[in-house]
């Protein structure tokens, strides 16, 4: 019953989200597309910091990655943008690799200015790709956007500019990969795996002497959250267009706010990004103007839930309405022991 | 042959010995005791034969391998079930998750059978009332029962269980009596560290009692039990 509600109202905000680039205004469609990929960026950081215990500074460092890869397949090898955003998610999962291998000899806080130092070098490294445009950056090519899959049947089909048809493009495309990564998460969650994971976090001491791997679990997450952090950051970077080492890797736009969004939401619960998402959206159309004071105000509001409600807001809101709309938990099978025992008497 | 064999293990931490040149064999289905005063270096025993610490010299094998070097999940997978003597539960997962995580890792159980056996597991230790309350909610003596509990869903050959009879009443340590002795009938060796000696000679064939972190003396429960060293590092504790 209750997964029918959720099935129901999940399906509903999604076919209606979808109609945004329809039937609504421009500005909305690309508010909303940022929305969907921090949304998908906090789905990743939850699933890192919330459950694998993997509090990670430097995932700029795959939207980066997968970002810049994506420009280099298309301007230099004159490849389809969406071809490049596979083929960034790849290679981000891909150097996710050493990156692991040196990150997870370094724990908690060290583990953190671990990935942090990581992803300044790779902020570093992209800055000299002189085909790229070096420290300056580049633009995509007009033409490579516009004659990008799908581009032109939303042009026809919604009579738009080719620049909104752009929009509408890349907005479909970060509400797929925020409903796919919330589902994924989900069933992640409730897997063996996902049991595995929530074991760890519990008493990892105690996981190991049941049998559960805690390195190769997270290695799992890690390398799977930086193939869709990659993705992500290729997705943005196609909409906006435009790159610069300090802007596809910037700490405050893809790790800050993100951290940011999971905490306030509630980290280590499903829900909380998504909370966290549109509570972040709100305060950013309200005090977007006041620049710095936006980011202090922002600070302060993270370090108060921090203190005072450790759970987020989600771990408020599932008091008042004691509805847990993602469900974790395995019910023990009580009616199927009681048939079994009534089929043997 | 021996399922698990100790060979001359040592440890120490620092300057303390706390385990001194430890071997000792047990024998497939062997229910074997261990008693020795607080400190003697019991629990570190177990948490070398786990793979929780590694010994500075000698060895541990298992069906005649060295797995001196393995982890402990690779341990558990291969058959060492154990249990904390302070109950290491996952809190904020259920009774029958606790459970469910041992059977599909260490247990290596499908999806499909798992659910119903840890039922099984959780109706032979009386929890299955509990299984679907946070463990971290559960009181002291719950928690080890659930410490048995999640050890048995691993499926184990050879299951440590660490002090799990002390503070229960009468009534409850008889039915812990009858639960241990059923696994031993089912033939899974046992190594059982226990301070309530009547429960534990109630089930076990032999008994080693280390003090010091050597082995002061090995033999049946009563030949130890009746040794003058024995009886003076035991006095007054079995009253
Ligand atoms: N990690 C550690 N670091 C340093 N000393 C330790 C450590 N673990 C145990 N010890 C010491 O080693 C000795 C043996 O500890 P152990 O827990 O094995 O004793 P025990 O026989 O199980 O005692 P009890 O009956 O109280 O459970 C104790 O003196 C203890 O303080
Ligand atoms: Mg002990």
């Amino acid at each position: 019953m209750k997964a029918v509600l959720t099935l129901g109202v999940g399906l509903a905000v999604v076919l209606a989200l979808a109609l945004v680039p329809v039937i609504g205004p421009r500005i909305l469609v690309q508010d909303l597309f940022k929305v969907l990929c921090l949304l998908v960026l906090a789905l990743n950081w939850n699933l890192l910091a919330g459950f694998a215990g993997l509090v990670s500074v430097g995932q700029q460092a795959f939207v980066g990655i997968g970002a810049y890869v994506m420009f280099a397949t298309t301007i230099l090898w004159g490849w389809d943008p969406l071809a490049g955003m596979l083929i960034g998610g790849m290679l981000a999962m891909a150097l996710s690799i050493p990156i692991a291998f040196f990150a997870f000899r370094l724990n908690g806080a060290y583990f953190a200015i671990g990935t942090w130092a990581v992803a300044d070098i790779a902020r570093l490294s992209f800055g000299q790709w002189r085909a790229l445009g070096g420290g300056t950056g580049t633009a995509l090519p007009r033409d490579a956007t516009r004659e990008m899959f799908g581009v032109g049947l939303v042009r026809d089909l919604l009579g738009v500019s080719p620049a909104a048809a752009i929009d509408a493009v890349t907005y479909w495309l970060a509400l797929g990969l925020a409903t796919v990564m919330l589902v994924a998460c989900w069933l992640f969650l409730r897997s063996r795996m996902g049991l595995g994971l929530q074991a760890v976090r519990d008493n990892p001491v105690a996981a190991q002497s049941v049998g559960v791997d805690p390195t190769r679990l997270k290695a799992l997450v890690f390398l799977l959250t930086a193939f869709v952090t990659g993705l992500c950051g290729a997705l943005l970077f196609i909409q906006i267009g435009r790159i610069t080492p300090d802007a596809a890797f910037s700490v405050i736009d893809w790790t800050a706010f993100v951290i940011f969004i999971v905490v306030i939401g509630g980290i280590g619960t499903l829900p909380g990004p998504i909370v966290g998402v549109l509570v972040f959206y709100g305060l950013q159309r309200l005090l977007s103007d006041y620049g710095t004071v936006y980011l202090i105000a922002l600070g302060l509001i993270g370090i108060a839930i921090m203190l005072f409600a450790r759970r987020g807001l989600w771990g408020g809101l599932i008091h008042c309405i004691g509805f847990d709309p993602f469900p974790l938990g395995h019910a023990a099978p009580r009616l199927a022991r009681q048939s079994i025992k009534e089929d043997a008497a | 042959m021996a399922i698990l064999s100790l060979q001359g293990v040592s440890k120490n931490f620092g300057a303390l010995k706390v385990t001194d040149d430890v071997s000792f064999d047990l024998a497939p289905g062997e229910a074997l005791g261990i008693i020795g005063p607080n400190g003697a270096g019991k629990s570190t025993l177990f948490n070398l034969i786990t793979g929780n610490l590694r010994p500075d010299a000698g060895q541990v094998l298992l069906d005649g391998r060295d797995i001196t070097l393995e982890t402990p999940m690779q341990r558990c997978a291969s058959g060492v079930g154990r249990s904390f003597q302070i109950p290491q539960p996952f809190d904020h997962l259920t009774v029958y998750e606790n459970l469910l995580v041992a059977a599909r890792f260490g247990g290596g159980l499908a999806a499909s059978e798992a659910p119903l056996a840890c039922m099984d597991i959780l109706h032979r230790t009386g929890l299955s009332a509990l299984s679907d309350r946070k463990a971290g909610a559960l009181p002291l003596l719950h928690r080890k029962r659930l410490e048995l509990s999640r050890a048995l869903a691993t499926r184990p050959r050879v299951i440590l269980l660490d002090e799990i009879a002390g503070g229960l009443t009468d009534g409850e340590c008889v039915d812990l009596v009858a639960t241990i002795r059923s696994l031993h009938a089912e033939g899974t060796a046992i190594i059982w560290i226990e301070h309530v000696l009547h429960a534990l000679t109630s089930v076990v064939t032999r008994l080693i009692a280390l003090n010091f972190g050597r082995v002061l003396m090995t033999g049946t429960p009563d030949e130890v039990m009746a040794a003058p060293q024995v009886q003076e590092i035991y006095l007054g504790i079995e009253a």
